[in-house]
């Protein structure tokens, strides 16, 4: 179905193609209104009775050691109730992930970032707690930075962390480096690879890091209290998250400290972790009074995100009949001051849209004087695709094949293996591929003067742990309760679910974000996974209701429960001799049948469903300025079964358009001495809507077996695409091929420029 | 420290309140009139989160000194619907998914407002434009354009 289509039929009429009622419908989301009215409460909204404002100080130096702090100054100026440095917490253990936690929430001996937390303050009014902050004296002595790739993995480079040693080297080297880990995934032999092949083509790529950009900065608000205890109202990913990472950050036992979700205004994988909760935490217990820190913009783009930069190196043969027979991929990612694995999952995404015999793939993962990486839509594969994709289309351009039929004739299916290990299960990039060459926009010819590009991209999902409680009330609706903060209208799924289990009106449900002491356990919204391990234990609490509801009409008519049916939202007799008991009835006369029914599930979900998707775009350059047009876009994406058909198309569309970005214009530019030089929305320009056209959607449905409703998950692939369907499109228009991001006008030009001479 | 009294019109009620010099026109609304709909998602005029209306004219609150707004009429977020009734921006961007997060949402309903108080019947590309200083990180925009231009024929043929 085409945007047009989709977005007139906005109804909520039952989906009659896949036999479901709710299911595939398009109702409005229950959060919707307050969210339209301007009511609904983010972090930085709420404020409380004697209530402080927070501001960190940060540091101005890429590496530094911190000789001293005096806070003496800051400390008498007015208004301010407490000040906290590294040395007011814990003590981070010598290496390892939580030292890499404790330290990037603040700074102790080294500063590793411009940007980097090194102390902060509470006072009465935002002024005071600002002007106090920078009233701090920190005295530093200057180390050597590196800031790219190239210079970190230098002999002779500056170490950042005199412990690090290279994992996966053997023998495991004496010397430390800002090589974090070596990552190595290979099958066959390449070089009989290379000897089958009849062309083979070697090129060398590198990305920029770029930022997750959501427009709602951090913010948070703690009031701990005089007997230890902590209430955090967090915009985040993960209020669980917010919990443990807050608790660990402090030495605190858990249970010490409640999160309560606020909305939260956008993550993409940037609020799965945390900065400031703990510091608001200390300088609340500090002041006795409730603590509220919200990020300015800058802030944002020097201390938190980014999304790594990549140098890759690809070398892939192929026979003049279009078959790829063999790759080899070398893949070094920043990893920002603490070690990450952004390059481990380049290296096992990077070739996966592709069935090989023969694959040798190595990946870096470098430490350098950045902030450290955090995830961002589909981690690390938008550079790989963007290297592997820009090959594949050379050698379709070079045997004469058409891009689509050339990557459908290299396509993998089910059973067959993955670059990385396990058999594929079952997966729809075939079905993505031949959306894409069945599309209008890819029947229709391209207009003159234009260039055409397509990609494939791979992303994995995941599944984790989610719990669900749903309570029916006595009128007969029912309250779904979830784990998972709702970023882009997962609300609306869970309600369209259990519509469907339960056979109620999705009006009559009210799907609500728990806090950590009204709800299990649930992990991070990552990896697509709510709509997809949410949506289960959703399901599960269902099921199990129905089973309750059964057993209830058995107890009113007094038979046995295996006469009772559960349809369309009625327990039904099924010898046929009493009347149908609709839920409300059931649940009216509760209190006569045993009392209240609700039901909770808590699961680890298994069996996420890998997503691809396959795009195409249209694009004019300006030959003038090397500015490059997008003039029509297309993007097909398998997403299983589409709950929301379209929330699901919101989050093909956003992830197409942050792809365009890091394709375009998007990158962090560093001074040489360090410091972030673009940190805010003028300089650091993200997409705006005169930038784009529509962007054409076409959802694929190729069922996941593992979900009860065959959800794949469809937040995060949508970004890998865009980088190599930009730069094959900027080929196809100006017959040259830039292997570099972003495709900015001055690069562009100089690129054209230098094909000229 | 000395405080500033302002008297100003917030969605057609007298308002008035006490601010620093130099406090931004959005911390007034936000902290002061508990008007919680314009965000700020960046304090230097570059996102469109805080738009409201003053006088007519579209602006990033965030912008603009409490103080100026003294003797003005500002329209926010909060003012669009009635008691009963969503204006058509609101009821289209809810029924055209035009809404992730939302946290760009009131930012964007009053840059719409202000194009269509001014041009009931853009085109596409007119209402890019208008909405160009305008950042919305989770849409593409898509669903967003869309439902301007079906919320501009709304308006433009009652019920
Ligand atoms: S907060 Fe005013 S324009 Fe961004
Ligand atoms: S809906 Fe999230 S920024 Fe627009």
């Amino acid at each position: 179905m085409s945007t047009t289509e989709a977005a007139a039929s906005t109804g909520t009429n039952g989906n009659g193609a896949s036999g479901y009622r709710w299911v595939g419908t398009r109702p409005v989301r229950h959060d919707g209104l307050d969210k339209v009215a301007g009511k609904a409460r983010y972090a930085a909204d709420l404020n409380l009775p004697g209530m402080l404002y927070g501001h960190i100080l940060r540091s101005p130096h890429p590496h530094a050691r911190i000789v001293s702090i005096d806070t003496s100054a800051a400390e008498a100026m007015p208004g301010v109730k407490a000040v906290v440095t590294g040395a007011d917490f814990p003590e981070a253990p010598p290496k390892g992930a939580t030292r890499n936690l404790m330290c990037t929430v603040i700074a102790r001996d080294t500063v590793l970032y411009s940007g980097h937390a090194v102390a902060a303050v509470a006072a009465s009014t935002r002024r005071e707690a600002k002007a106090a902050a920078e009233a701090i004296e920190v005295t530093y002595e200057l180390l050597p930075h590196v800031l790219n790739i190239s210079d970190a993995m230098a002999d002779d480079a500056p170490v950042l962390h005199d412990n690090l040693f290279t994992r996966g080297v053997e023998p495991r080297p004496t010397e430390p480096s800002n090589i974090a880990a070596r990552t190595v995934y290979e099958r066959g032999d390449v070089e009989q690879g290379f000897a089958e092949a009849d062309i083979v083509i070697e090129r060398e790529f590198s990305t920029q890091a770029v930022h997750q950009g959501y427009i709602e900065p951090h913010a948070c608000v703690v009031d701990c209290d005089q007997e230890g205890k902590a209430v955090i109202w967090a915009s985040s990913q993960g209020h669980f998250k917010v919990r443990s990472a807050t608790a660990e950050v402090l030495g605190w036992d858990t249970s010490r400290i409640k999160v309560i979700p606020a909305e939260i205004g956008g993550g993409f994988g940037g609020k799965t972790t945390i900065y400031i909760e703990p510091v608001a935490a200390l300088l609340s217990t500090k002041a006795g009074r409730p603590v509220k820190i919200v990020m300015s913009r800058e802030d944002v783009f020097r201390a938190t995100g980014p999304a790594p930069g990549a140098i890759i190196k690809m070398k892939v043969g192929a026979r003049n009949d279009g078959t790829i027979t063999t790759a080899k991929a070398w893949l070094a990612y920043e990893n920002g001051a603490f070690q990450g694995m952004a390059a481990m999952l380049g290296c096992m995404c990077v070739v996966s849209a592709y069935t090989l015999d023969h694959l040798y793939v190595e990946g870096f993962d470098v430490v350098l004087n950045r902030p450290v990486n955090v995830a961002y839509r589909a981690p690390s594969a938008p550079a790989a695709a963007f290297a592997m994709d820009s090959v594949v289309d050379e050698i379709a351009e070079r045997v004469g094949m058409d891009p689509i039929d050339l990557r459908i004739h290299n396509c993998p299916s089910q059973g067959d293996p993955t670059p990385y290990g396990p058999k594929w299960p079952m997966i729809g990039l075939r079905e993505c591929l031949e959306a894409i060459r069945d599309s209008d926009h890819y029947q229709s010819a391209l207009p003159a003067g234009q260039g055409r590009g397509v990609a494939s991209g791979f992303w994995f999902n995941i599944g984790e742990a989610s719990s669900a409680t749903v309570n029916l009330n006595e009128n007969g609706t029912a309250t779904v309760i979830t784990g998972s903060p709702d970023i882009g209208g997962s609300r609306a799924s869970m309600a369209l679910m259990a519509a469907e289990e339960l056979g109620l009106d999705v009006h009559l449900i009210q799907p609500v974000v728990g806090d950590t002491e009204v709800v299990g356990f649930t992990d991070v919204t990552e990896g697509s996974r709510a709509t997809f391990a949410t949506g289960m234990a959703v399901v599960e609490a269902c099921r199990d209701l129905k089973e309750q509801l059964r057993k209830r009409a058995a107890k009113t008519w007094d038979c046995d429960v295996e006469e009772v049916e559960w349809v369309d939202g009625s327990a039904v007799h099924g010898p046929g001799e009493q009347e149908p008991l609709t839920l409300a009835a059931i649940t009216g006369n509760a209190k006569r049948t045993g009392g209240p029914l609700g039901a909770t599930a808590s699961l680890n979900a298994r069996g996420a469903g890998p997503a691809f998707s396959v795009q195409v775009a249209d694009v004019s350059v300006d030959q003038e300025t090397g500015r490059v047009t997008v003039e029509r876009y297309t993007t097909a994406q398998d997403a299983g079964t589409a709950i929301h058909p379209s929330y699901v198309e919101g989050q093909m569309q956003g992830g197409v358009v942050q792809g365009i970005g890091w394709a375009l214009n998007e990158e962090y530019i560093y001074s040489d001495d360090g410091n972030l030089e673009n940190p805010g929305f003028l300089d650091y320009r993200i997409p705006v809507a005169s930038d784009l056209p529509m962007i054409e959607t076409c959802i694929v449905e190729v069922p996941n077996p593992s979900h009860p409703y065959g959800v794949r998950g469809v937040g995060e692939v949508g970004i890998v695409p865009p980088l190599p369907v930009m730069a094959n499109a900027v080929a196809d228009a100006t017959g040259v091929r830039i292997s570099d991001l972003p495709l900015s006008p001055p690069r562009v030009l100089e690129a054209l420029t230098a094909a000229e001479s | 420290m000395s405080r500033t009294h302002v008297n100003c019109e917030v969605n057609g009620d007298a308002v008035d309140f006490l601010t620093e010099d130099g406090e931004s026109l959005l911390n007034a609304l936000r902290d002061e009139l508990g008007l919680i709909g314009a965000k700020e998602g960046c304090g230097t005029g570059d996102c469109g989160a805080c738009s409201v209306i003053m006088d007519g004219r579209l602006q990033c609150a965030c912008l603009i000194f409490a103080p100026e707004a003294d003797g003005a009429a500002i329209t926010t977020c909060e003012g669009l619907a009635s008691a009963d009734e969503l204006h058509p921006l609101q009821q289209c961007f809810l029924e055209g998914a035009a809404l992730q997060c939302g946290i760009c949402t009131p930012g964007f309903l009053i840059a719409a407002k202000a194009l269509l108080d001014e041009n009931p019947d853009p085109t596409e590309t007119e209402v890019r434009y208008a909405l160009a200083g305008n950042l919305c990180r989770c849409t593409g925009y898509d669903k967003i354009v869309r439902s301007v231009l079906e919320a501009a024929v709304q308006i433009r043929t009652p019920a």
